[in-house]
């Protein structure tokens, strides 16, 4: 009897966990739908889910109005770039909020935070003078340095939070051993916070392939990522929603394959800590 | 000795690859995405083999952000483009400004005298034309001849507002998700205020009196927006309230409107067989007047400028002549046929047979253009230019703030005379802000 309410009781979270799946992964199956039919079926009303005439006629207008590989490579070199240096310059900011905290820790911690409450566009145009006179537009250098910056506070916060649950005995049995500051922190730390520092990459990978309001506002033609090159296919006058699919799906498949290869560690990375 | 003459020959190579290199010049060129704009993109090639020296880069965006990027890159100097793509509603402003070079010293084969005065004089300051259209287009009504005939009605040529309202009512069906009339209802000076701004003046209201005082306690803009609630209301669709072009666009296309008053440039999209299910059924008539001599269609050119600064401006303007000449016209139409090249800039093109009887809507865009002018858009005299806008800096910020009072109107959630007091106190208050009054 016990079992039999088990049994159910697990068919039922199943059954909600599939359903709720759906409902967040729906706008992109959507989206993949649309960017094979024509123009005429992606607006039609009832909208017609299976039953159309696929068409890869929207890939190959894309494909031949568009440089997708550039747009592709600029992302690529922005979200990677900007991630490695933020790891650098997290690493040891978050190993010395961990390990030896001050006073005032918790309150730069949150000065830190408190950064990403600002709207963006209020400093977008001191911003884009400072580039200006510098050179840096339509450069991949300066999105670089922008990305790096604004994803910093939440790279180091979570950076931080995942080396709170290492104790801080192995750190100094290391030192103890005779290891430096370096190779306490290469050869000790770091290996241990594996997974956490593994989702922190993927997610800020992910936040930064996605990011729009300074990859639109810095860029023009030589260092527009692919968020550029979606905003292309938007229109107010014009009915292009099925090319707009198209260029939907090639911007997000990259990141959507990464995601769904490395979903094991993202998840045991944000989850790294929550149960004990 | 052959060693030397060796490196001497591969030195001269290098340098002349070098100075070849040097003599290239690369144009960025920001545009927005319609579809004539991409059509002059996959054309690239004409000119690049005619000018081997100027290489062209394209930042394609959508209106919005193409507007805010290239306003933020002209104002800051940026200098990340050549050639910006810009309404009619900018040129004005950035002219006065200073931002754009003047289009001086065009060659004669241009033939700047047979681009459409109406468009011509929006774009020109001092008698100096500051950009040149691309594509100019203006307002019609488009109506379902079918449901018409069914009705027992005619559409006249030049239709009143009452003779929309008669149409309108005569043709919804609402059983049959059939509507008689799809206007712009979502909230955006370039959305609702375009169409409601171009409609008030044909019941000869003003945004401004001659003193820059606003002028929406008047008779003249009540009878606009109740006209405009009534209409919607009785036989509008549902949910209208954030209808722009788009959605407006795939309802008509879709049967369920007997009429959509919007920009001539939907002619091409609505009686396209791919696209449209009522391609064969659409007809065409003048923007609605109320009998004051000035009928409610806008006007709108997207053309291309050159700002001020750019380290390319005489090839900048070489490739200006050639996206705005006779010769690019015949480019179109050598390859895509003559009802696909952009419209509404040159006279000679409403007069070529070819092109009269390829586009079916050419006539009745010509006389909603030439029934526009910019310069006298309403009845009553205007300190500013713009029949569908007010070119002045504060426009986009007022104009929006106006169409989110109307279209809480349209949605219920106000009333047309709260809406015109919330709409006259907020344009006061700016207005005050802007020093143009105390």
């Amino acid at each position: 009897m016990a079992r039999a309410v088990k049994t159910q009781r697990k068919a039922l979270n199943t059954a909600i966990a599939w359903g709720v799946g759906l409902l967040i992964f729906f706008p992109i199956l959507w989206t993949i739908l649309t960017s094979f039919k024509t123009e005429a079926e992606a607006i039609a009303d009832p909208p017609v889910w299976f039953n159309f005439h696929w068409t890869l006629e929207n890939y190959v207008t894309v494909q031949e109005r568009s440089n997708y590989f550039r747009h592709f490579w600029n992302s690529v070199v922005i979200s990677v770039g900007s991630t490695l240096i933020g790891l650098i310059i997290a690493v040891p900011a978050a190993w010395a909020m961990a390990f030896v905290p001050g006073k005032r820790t918790k309150d730069v911690l949150m000065w830190m935070l408190s950064t990403k409450m600002l709207p963006p566009v209020g400093v977008l145009v001191p911003l884009y003078l400072i580039f200006r006179n510098l050179g840096l537009l339509d450069t991949r250098t300066g999105l670089v340095f922008v990305l790096t910056m604004i994803n910093l506070p939440i790279i180091i916060w979570m950076l931080y939070t995942y080396f709170r649950e290492i104790p801080s005995e192995i750190l100094e049995a290391a030192r103890m051993d005779g290891a430096s500051l370096k190779e306490e922190v290469i050869h000790v730390l770091m290996p241990m916070a594996v997974p956490g520092m593994a989702s922190t990459v993927l997610l800020n990978i992910i936040l930064a392939w996605n990011e729009a309001f300074w990859t639109l506002n810095l860029t023009a033609a030589k260092a527009a990522p692919l968020t550029a090159f979606i905003a292309s296919y938007s229109s107010p006058e014009g009915l292009f929603y099925a090319k707009l699919s198209a260029a939907s799906t090639m911007a997000i498949a990259p990141i959507l394959i990464m995601g769904w290869f490395s979903q094991k560690q993202l998840v045991r990375g944000l989850t790294f800590g929550a149960v004990k | 000795m052959t060693a030397s003459i060796r490196t001497l020959l591969g030195a001269t190579a290098l340098c002349a690859t070098g100075l070849a290199a040097a003599a290239e010049t690369t144009l960025t060129i920001a545009t927005v995405n319609n579809g004539d704009m991409i059509r002059m993109q996959g054309l690239t090639e004409d000119f690049t083999a005619k000018h081997p020296d100027i290489k062209l880069d394209w930042v394609t965006l959508e209106e919005n952000v193409l507007r805010q990027r290239v306003t933020q890159d002209i104002a800051t100097k940026g200098g990340q483009f050549d050639v910006m793509t810009i309404g009619t509603y900018e040129v004005p402003i950035w002219a006065k400004q200073g931002w754009l070079e003047p289009l001086t010293g065009l060659s004669d084969d241009y033939d700047a005298g047979d681009i459409l005065p109406a468009i011509a004089g929006g774009l020109s300051m001092d008698g100096t034309l500051y950009a040149a259209p691309f594509y100019g287009e203006s307002s019609m009504v488009m109506y379902r001849k079918d449901l018409m005939e069914k009705a027992g009605m005619e559409m006249p040529e030049a239709p009143t507002w009452d003779d929309i309202a008669k149409a309108a009512e005569a043709m919804t069906d609402k059983d049959a998700e059939i509507y008689g009339i799809c206007l712009r209802g979502k909230a955006g000076w370039g959305e609702n205020m375009a169409f409601l701004t171009a409609a008030s003046n044909s019941f000869g209201a003003r945004w401004f009196d001659m003193d820059w005082k606003p002028q929406f306690d008047t008779e003249a803009w009540k009878t606009t927006l109740t006209t405009y609630l009534d209409l919607m209301n009785k036989y509008g669709p549902p949910g209208a309230s954030s209808n722009g072009f788009n959605e407006n666009l795939a309802l008509f296309q879709s049967g369920k409107c007997g009429m959509w008053i919007d920009a001539t440039v939907a002619a091409s999209f609505v009686t396209n067989p791919n696209d449209s299910s009522v391609a064969d059924k659409v007809g065409f008539a003048l923007a609605p007047d109320a009998g004051l001599g000035k009928r409610g269609n806008w006007l709108w050119a997207w053309t291309l400028g050159i700002p001020a600064g750019t380290d390319a401006p005489e090839a900048a303007k070489t490739f200006i002549e050639w996206a705005t000449s006779k010769d690019y016209l015949a480019l179109v139409a050598s390859k895509e046929g003559w009802a696909n090249v952009p419209p509404g800039t040159r006279t000679s093109l409403y007069e070529n047979p070819e092109y009269l009887e390829a586009a079916p809507f050419a006539e009745m865009t010509l006389k909603s253009m030439e029934a526009a002018d910019p310069t006298q858009p309403t009845v009553d005299p205007v300190p500013y230019t713009g029949v569908q806008f007010v070119a002045i800096p504060e426009f986009q910020g007022i104009g929006t703030a106006v169409g989110q009072q109307f279209s809480a109107a349209l949605a219920g959630q106000i009333t047309a005379d709260q809406a015109l007091q919330n709409a006259q106190a907020l344009t006061e208050r700016e207005m005050k802000r802007g020093g143009y009054i105390k």
